[in-house]
């Protein structure tokens, strides 16, 4: 099969995948004895009319799978329907994502550079001071709670006065010229990342060093070194490849602990990111932003998956079968 | 395989943090100076008591300690603790203190140590309401140190019965069946965590509460267990002692569990090391936020919330040491977890494959 109709292939097995992620959210959310409009039936902005539209978007009146039906049916035409405080999904959601997005390409960047060297590292000096290290300082970043890595951070950030604390943009955001506004959310972003990328990178590194591992006990390996290639090309040639690829597959997976290890940590450093968006929607049982927020979120878990096994066809030409 | 961990220092100092750990709440009562319900609003946030053990001549006295009082500072504007040196309250040990039932029958008013009538000691300071932090990590550590334990236990039945019959009878079965297991696993975990967490009804008692927080975790995790076993399952299940009972006329049920899921033990073993302490970070998670372990139940999840604040982090910092216990515990957990997969599993093929 050729390399465009795989993915293609691949795109629309994604599809039934969404469409059941959304009612399994759905019947969750709707199992809740709250009443989807109680907030926005005390708030005294909300016109009469809104809320009658938002009934009648809703159906409450009727069953549930009409109900789930007619949810659908306005989540594709992209009426996500209203918050508690009567702003428009769509607009809260469209500020969100990209904050999130940044902070988490950070974060998965960053590990890459960091993480396959030194997994590669571990691996080649395997047993030495250095590998012995890395893997107690591996074993201590998986063992951090995220959130309380942030408060310590936090404690350092306030101390020293090095780092704003909290948000993404200093007040004074509106005045300044493009390269302090760079300069300025750099900062900002730069501790939730050393959060995440902390812990991320520790399980990325033991992975790839377990996988370089397994590839140097390989047989293609020890025919190179018997062929008498050095070391260096070993290495670099024959294992880095192979130890990566199941890196790729890797990379959805982190994508979505980087979802959920991001809403402690935008919680705690006030970072205005979609996962705070969907704790402080819990928290307030505002049901439209919710239900909205976790069918985003599972949506980009899946396209971070589709991604990786997109990436993944291209470089392994194995599986292309 | 205890030998083989014993050899191993790293693992051997895990092992012996966690007995400790485990042996620690499991003597709470007898251990924490206060009760669980003790607490005294006039000394919220109160420092940590310093124990003297050389008196004011400079010589070794029996250790004592000293109560503090509060007092508002006009020119600070704001209120201190001093020491109030007037009397000495000495440490007393195995002293008879609040009452507590031994296995919840028998019961007991020895204590570990205690003070003097009158005297207070909070060797970590005391919280919002004026509740012992020492008493209430060994209260705290008894569910943060459990619930995992029991996720897994819930978890890992349904894991390996879903995975094997997913697997074992493949086709449409295994497709409608893998399928479902995809969709659980494309929702963010965290956010269905939380979601799950905060459509629990408000008045719950705490022990339902607790069991149904144990319940979610584990409907969290199933679908990626699961997994793993059916791609286990699916390459024993052409041994040729499955088709000797396939042969013999067993039932596709008996095959699976007693003859495919016995193979997969020392994945179950070493995925249940490693699961542990994820739940313990869950748990805490959650707890951190509000929506698992209420107060006045003290989980140590629950009890960094108070680290939520500027003023308790930086003037504080008794108030973190649940943060300390939990990192402890995970990383004795993983610690432990990894030396076993490098005893069961020497070539590693399985290595981090579940989480």
């Amino acid at each position: 099969m050729n390399l465009v109709g795989y993915i293609l292939k691949r795109i629309l097995q994604t599809i039934p995948l969404l469409i059941f992620v959304s009612i399994i959210s759905f019947f969750i959310i709707r199992l809740s004895p709250v009443d989807p409009l109680g907030e926005l039936r005390l708030n005294p902005s909300i016109s009469q009319e809104t809320l009658e539209k938002e009934q009648k978007r809703l159906g409450l009146d009727k069953p549930i799978y009409i109900q789930y039906l007619l949810w659908a049916k306005s989540f594709i035409k992209g009426d996500l329907g209203y918050t508690s405080s009567g702003e428009k999904v769509s607009r809260k959601l469209a500020e969100r994502i990209p904050n999130t997005l940044l902070l988490t390409s950070i974060v998965i960047i960053t590990t890459w550079f960091a993480g396959i060297p030194l997994g590669l590292l571990g691996a080649i000096k395997q047993k030495s001071i250095a590998d012995r290290l890395l893997t107690l300082l591996t074993s201590m970043g998986m063992a951090i709670p995220s959130f309380f890595f942030a408060i310590l951070l936090l404690i350092f950030a306030v101390k020293t006065g090095w780092f704003p604390v909290g948000g993404l943009t200093s007040y004074n955001f509106s005045e300044m010229n493009l390269i302090e506004k760079v300069f300025d959310i750099s900062k900002h972003v730069f501790l939730p990342a050393l959060v995440l990328f902390t812990i991320s990178l520790s399980s990325l590194q033991r992975q790839m060093r377990a996988n370089t591992l397994e590839v140097l006990d390989s047989d293609y390996i020890k025919y190179a070194r018997a062929k008498g290639l050095s070391e260096r090309r070993i290495i670099f040639k024959h294992a880095l490849r192979n130890a990566i690829n199941p890196m790729i597959t890797l990379l959805g997976f982190e994508f979505a602990g980087l979802l959920s290890g991001a809403a402690l940590t935008e919680y705690v450093f006030q970072y205005p990111g979609l996962g705070r968006l969907i704790l402080e929607a819990v928290m307030k049982s505002d049901i439209n932003l919710v239900m909205a927020s976790l069918m985003i979120g599972a949506f980009m878990l899946v396209l971070g998956n589709l991604i990786a096994d997109i990436l993944l066809i291209i470089t392994d030409p194995r599986i292309r079968t | 395989m205890i030998k083989e961990i014993w050899k191993d220092t790293f693992a051997r100092i895990a092992l012996l943090v966690l007995v400790t750990l485990y042996g620690l709440i499991f003597l709470a009562n007898f251990i924490a100076p206060y009760s669980k319900n003790y607490s005294n609003r006039d000394l919220a946030y109160v420092p940590p008591s310093k124990i003297y053990i050389i008196n004011e001549k400079g010589k070794l006295s029996f250790p004592y300690t000293y109560n503090y009082i509060r007092k508002y500072e006009p020119e600070l504007m704001q209120t201190i603790f001093k020491e109030d040196r007037s009397k000495k309250y000495y440490i007393k040990p195995f002293n008879l203190g609040w009452e507590y039932k031994i296995f919840g029958i028998i019961p007991c008013k020895l204590h570990l140590f205690g003070v003097e009538k009158g005297g207070n000691l909070y060797l970590l300071g005391t919280d919002i309401n004026g509740r012992d932090v020492f008493s209430r990590l060994f209260f705290g550590g008894q569910i943060s140190m459990t619930v995992g334990f029991l996720a897994l236990f819930i978890l890992f039945p349904i894991g390996l019965i879903y995975g094997g019959i997913s697997g074992y009878f493949g086709g449409k079965i295994d497709m409608i069946m893998m399928r479902i297991a995809e969709g659980i696993m494309a929702i963010p975990s965290f956010y269905l965590l939380i979601i799950l967490a905060a459509i629990l009804p408000a008045g719950m008692s705490s022990t339902a509460r607790f069991g149904l927080i144990v319940v979610i975790l584990a409907l969290i995790g199933w679908a990626s267990f699961a997994r793993v076993v059916r791609g286990m399952v699916l390459s024993i299940k052409n041994e040729d002692f499955v088709l000797a009972a396939k042969t013999i006329g067993a039932s596709p049920l008996r095959i699976i569990v007693k003859h495919i899921l016995p193979q997969t033990t020392s994945y179950v073993i070493i995925a249940m090391t490693l699961a542990v302490p994820s739940y313990i970070l869950s748990e805490s998670g959650l707890s951190f936020l509000g929506l698992g372990i209420q107060q006045p139940d003290a989980s140590w999840g629950n009890m960094l919330k108070e680290a939520q604040e500027f003023t308790n982090i930086l003037y504080r910092p008794w108030l973190l040491t649940p943060g300390v216990l939990i990192f402890i515990a995970v990383l004795s957990f993983n610690v432990l977890g990894d030396t076993i997969r490098d005893i069961l599993d020497p070539k590693g093929r399985k290595r981090e494959s579940f989480k």
